[in-house]
């Protein structure tokens, strides 16, 4: 679910071609999982049908490679929603997290934003889950107890990323 | 002017420094009565101190503290004294019990110096610890109680006269996560049951997922989230 969002907020820092696009995907998000080039037109196929990319100018030659893809309205917005709407306070968040930290970096937005955000959400879940633990049988103990670990485990990502921030800024911007 | 009236214990821009070391720079805080608040953030970045001005321990350089309707801050330290001792109670986040004495004698002391009868301070004080896991530890000198051992009888001495407003400095930080998780839950029950007021200084969300409601502080202030601040 991240690709899409991903491919957008990099259409939104210059539009690109889908090579170009696959390429800067790879180089912040890709982890040694490069996005394969059948996913990259797929995806922004999909994009332009629901009017979040545009076709620019075309440049010579022929296929996909020659298309310029330029972010819309309707595409920043959604960028912009998913920025800073948490998702739900559940565990295993570490890819929408990364990379929504990330891209709010190459975007020049203020991550700590969405960190706050987000952070909020996560203690949310975790307080309900506390009075859970409080009032329920041992069995509902033990999963509750799951899920505050895992949740504590991404606040403590949030707080070490917040502390990390300069140094990801200078990273990513260099 | 009067402090805020939904609120029992506030810090209204309270800046304080050590020396060359700002400690806090402004901060601002509200507990209303009755409610549990968690007060996390980064080492060093002012929970203790913002904790020990609200408590009257320390004083800030500016701004001003109040509780219940009354300015704390310009209060001299034997005002300051009275008013912790008939209304507040501490847990430190560090070494905090009489050596000279027992933990019983510990636990009880809030209530002798209070002047009740020695007799039924301490009947009050065993009464404690039973709940907290403490059983056969009563005649132990602090010495001889582990790092955790003495981490509750604190909280057992901070509980004991049933105080309008507990602070307490990361109560948790010496005990393992199952007694930590244990110690909280006594906390929270106690506090509901008397109706008190928490402030609870701690850096791990899991003991901070205990209180209502959370503030961060960073840098010497609390930092308005920036969710509240999109006033959404
Ligand atoms: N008695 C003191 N003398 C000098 N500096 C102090 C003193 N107490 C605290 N400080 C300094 O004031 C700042 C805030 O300290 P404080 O103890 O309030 O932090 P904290 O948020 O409680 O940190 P921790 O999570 O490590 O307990 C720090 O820079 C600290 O070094
Ligand atoms: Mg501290």
């Amino acid at each position: 679910m991240t690709v899409p969002l991903a491919l957008l907020g990099l259409l939104e820092r210059e539009s690109s071609h889908g090579y170009d696009l696959k390429r800067d995907y790879d180089t912040y998000f890709g982890r040694g999982k490069p996005l394969p080039a059948g996913q990259v037109y797929s995806t922004l196929g999909r994009l332009a049908r629901d009017g979040k990319v545009e076709i620019g100018e075309t440049g010579p030659g022929s296929g996909p490679d020659r298309k310029r893809y330029v972010i819309t309205d309707v595409g920043v917005t959604q960028v912009e929603t998913w920025l800073t709407e948490p998702v739900e306070g559940e565990p295993h968040l570490q890819t929408v997290l990364f990379t929504k930290v990330v891209l709010a970096v190459l975007l020049e937005r203020d991550p700590r934003v969405y960190l706050d955000i987000q952070r909020a959400a996560h203690m949310e879940r975790m307080r309900e889950l506390t009075e859970l633990r409080r009032s329920g049988s041992t069995m509902d103990t033990l999963l509750a107890d799951h899920g505050v670990f895992h949740l504590e485990a991404d606040l403590r990502w949030m707080d070490q990323t917040v502390a990390r921030l300069a140094a990801l800024t200078a990273e990513v911007r260099a | 002017m009067s402090a805020d009236d939904d609120f029992l214990v506030q810090a209204r821009e309270a800046a304080l420094s050590f020396g060359q070391t700002p400690a806090l720079r402004g901060a601002n805080l509200s507990a209303r009565a009755g409610e549990i608040l968690a007060v996390t953030g980064p080492s060093g970045s002012g929970k203790s101190t913002l904790l020990h001005c609200l408590a009257g321990i320390l004083v800030p350089d500016s701004g001003e503290i109040w509780f219940d309707g009354r300015r704390v801050d310009t209060l001299g330290e034997p005002e300051r004294s009275t008013l912790r001792r008939d209304h507040f109670g501490f847990v430190f986040q560090f070494g905090q019990l009489v050596p000279e004495l027992t933990a019983e004698e510990n636990v009880a002391l809030p209530l002798l110096l209070a002047k009740s009868r020695r007799a039924s301070a301490l009947a009050e004080a065993r009464s404690w610890f039973g709940r907290l896991g403490l059983d056969g530890l009563e005649g132990r000198r602090s010495g001889e109680l582990s790092g955790g051992q003495a981490q509750r009888v604190a909280l057992a001495r901070a509980l004991v006269s049933r105080p309008e407003v507990l602070f307490a400095d990361e109560p948790t930080g010496a005990l393992d996560s199952l007694t930590g998780e244990h110690v909280m839950d006594l906390l929270v029950a106690s506090a509901r049951q008397e109706g008190t007021t928490v402030v609870l200084v701690t850096h791990e969300p899991r003991v901070a997922a205990h209180a209502n409601r959370e503030v961060i502080v960073r840098d010497g202030k609390v930092t308005p989230l920036f969710v509240e601040r999109l006033g959404s």
